[in-house]
């Protein structure tokens, strides 16, 4: 065997291919609907917070940086774990889609609401007076002054980290859901061969490349002519 | 005449320091208020404490007979019949001229777009800016963002416009088209308190100087009064040194 060919053998096996394109198939849509519900569920809520945030209620915040220090901190494998394993003793039966979703739409919330609210502070001052002195509400000035100019800024933040977190949704092998990565570690150890795992590999930049267009695609939709 | 505008016992702290002490000033209808004084006298404090932009400590800030500071006063219902124009223009950079003018008018007083944008075409003319409307912020000169951001403020038809040095950004050959504005409203009998350090525009556009020190109103009169005969040693002093 050639040096390529024990390379083919061990990664790239055609008939591990044929055999398992279906089960990883399956893993990426379960990884998409994961992806996708996080993401969805992650940025509303993060900027809620950082909407709420800017009432700047002493009452509201306390929890609210509670909450986005303890997300931060804490590792998404160790919250995954504590949530699946821990609910059940307290009579809550969640399955561990609904676990990963959960625990990955608090991490990524937590992140961007710092993200959302550093860009809501980085808007002048004077954007805010100039629409209050007009009667606009802090509501209608939120909406309409700041969060278009404060979002630009967050676009490119926003993307890396909205990549980062949906990439823990490989972290759902640990707990049996039927994604990416749980496909193709259990086709690994039935085939003992890394093959599964390499188009698990390849069906990860395929799904995210597309999520890094896409950001740009919004910090250009989001740019306009600065003064 | 009874006043438009009337301030009574307005007192204004930040944390343990007292910037406004006790200021009592009433502006009538038609009149243009100039307020002058040194840097840190507390005169853009008193101007943003008119439309509470900045929260009163203590007194009473009357317009047009609603006092701002009662409790069922509507602020916002309020603030929109005293237009604010600031130093640094705020114009919002995303929006266009035009945009920056109809917001308040669609957001606040519910206008369709087509009547907010007649309205909005309307104010930018009295400005001189009619056909700056499609433009942004960012390709505006100074003076024509400051002129936009009047016409934004002129649109909700305000009883009474706060000026807060609003040529000071300027570079000098900008300045005369927005005291231009600022004449033409005057002309058309707007109410107007201007802070600002164009003296020769006090000398001839006011009605009447206030001098204000250290948060206190020291000195108020004609222009003739206070830059001829100014009577307190402050003013004096000020004026001479704006003379020299
Ligand atoms: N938000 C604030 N917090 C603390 N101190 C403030 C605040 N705003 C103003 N001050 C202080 O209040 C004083 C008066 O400020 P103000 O801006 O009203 O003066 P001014 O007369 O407008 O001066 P200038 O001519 O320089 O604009 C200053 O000493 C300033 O430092
Ligand atoms: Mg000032």
């Amino acid at each position: 065997m050639t040096g390529l060919e024990r390379f083919q053998d061990a990664f790239l096996k055609p008939e591990l291919i044929a055999r398992y394109w279906p089960d990883i198939l399956s893993g990426i849509a379960v990884t998409l609907e994961i992806a996708v519900a996080v993401v969805i569920t992650g940025l509303a809520l993060g900027l809620a917070l950082a909407v709420i945030r800017s009432y700047r209620s002493r009452l509201a915040n306390a929890p609210i940086i509670v909450f986005v220090d303890m997300f931060r901190a804490l590792p998404p494998l160790v919250a995954i774990l504590i949530v699946y394993f821990g609910l059940p003793n307290l009579g809550i039966n969640i399955s561990g889609f609904a676990v990963l979703w959960l625990v990955l739409s608090l991490v990524l919330a937590a992140f961007a609401e710092e993200i959302f609210w550093s860009g809501i502070v980085s808007v002048r001052k004077g954007q805010w007076e100039a629409a209050r002195s007009t009667g606009l509400t802090h509501w209608q000035t939120m909406t309409s002054v700041i969060l278009p100019q404060a979002i630009r800024i967050c676009v490119p933040p926003l993307t890396n980290r909205t990549i980062a977190v949906t990439k823990n949704t490989a972290l759902g092998t640990v707990i049996g859901v039927g994604e990416i990565m749980n496909q193709g570690t259990s086709a690994m150890s039935l085939s003992g061969n890394a093959t599964p795992l390499m188009m698990a590999a390849v069906a990860y930049v395929v799904i995210f490349v597309p999520v890094v267009a896409l950001g740009s695609w919004i910090e250009r939709r989001f740019a306009w002519k600065r003064a | 005449m009874s006043a438009l505008l009337d301030v009574r016992g307005l007192r204004k702290s930040f944390g343990t320091t007292e910037i406004l002490r006790g200021i009592d000033f009433s502006v009538a209808a038609r009149e243009l208020v100039f307020i002058i004084g040194p840097s840190g006298s507390g005169k853009s404090t008193m101007l943003r404490c008119c439309n509470r932009l900045e929260e009163p400590t203590a007194g009473q800030v009357v317009v047009d007979g609603v006092d701002l500071m009662a409790p069922g006063t509507d602020i916002n219902a309020m603030r929109r019949q005293i237009g604010m124009v600031f130093q640094a223009f705020n114009l919002y950079p995303h929006m266009t001229a035009l945009g920056n003018v109809t917001l308040a008018l669609r957001k606040v007083l519910g206008k369709s777009r087509e009547e907010a944008e007649a309205i909005g075409l309307a104010a930018l003319d009295r400005v001189g800016l009619k056909e700056k409307a499609p433009s942004y912020p960012s390709e505006l000169s100074g003076g024509q963002q400051q002129r936009v951001a009047i016409a934004r403020a002129l649109a909700l038809e305000p009883k009474i416009m706060l000026f807060d040095e609003p040529t000071s950004a300027l570079d000098p050959e900008l300045v005369g088209a927005v005291l231009g504005v600022m004449r033409d409203l005057k002309a058309a009998g707007m109410t107007m308190v201007v802070v600002s350090h164009e003296m020769r525009f006090a000398r001839d556009a006011a009605d009447r100087i206030v001098f204000m020190a250290d948060g206190e109103i020291l000195e108020q009169g004609t222009p003739a009064e206070i830059f001829g005969d100014p009577q307190h040693p402050r003013t004096r002093d000020f004026v001479g040194e704006l003379s020299r």
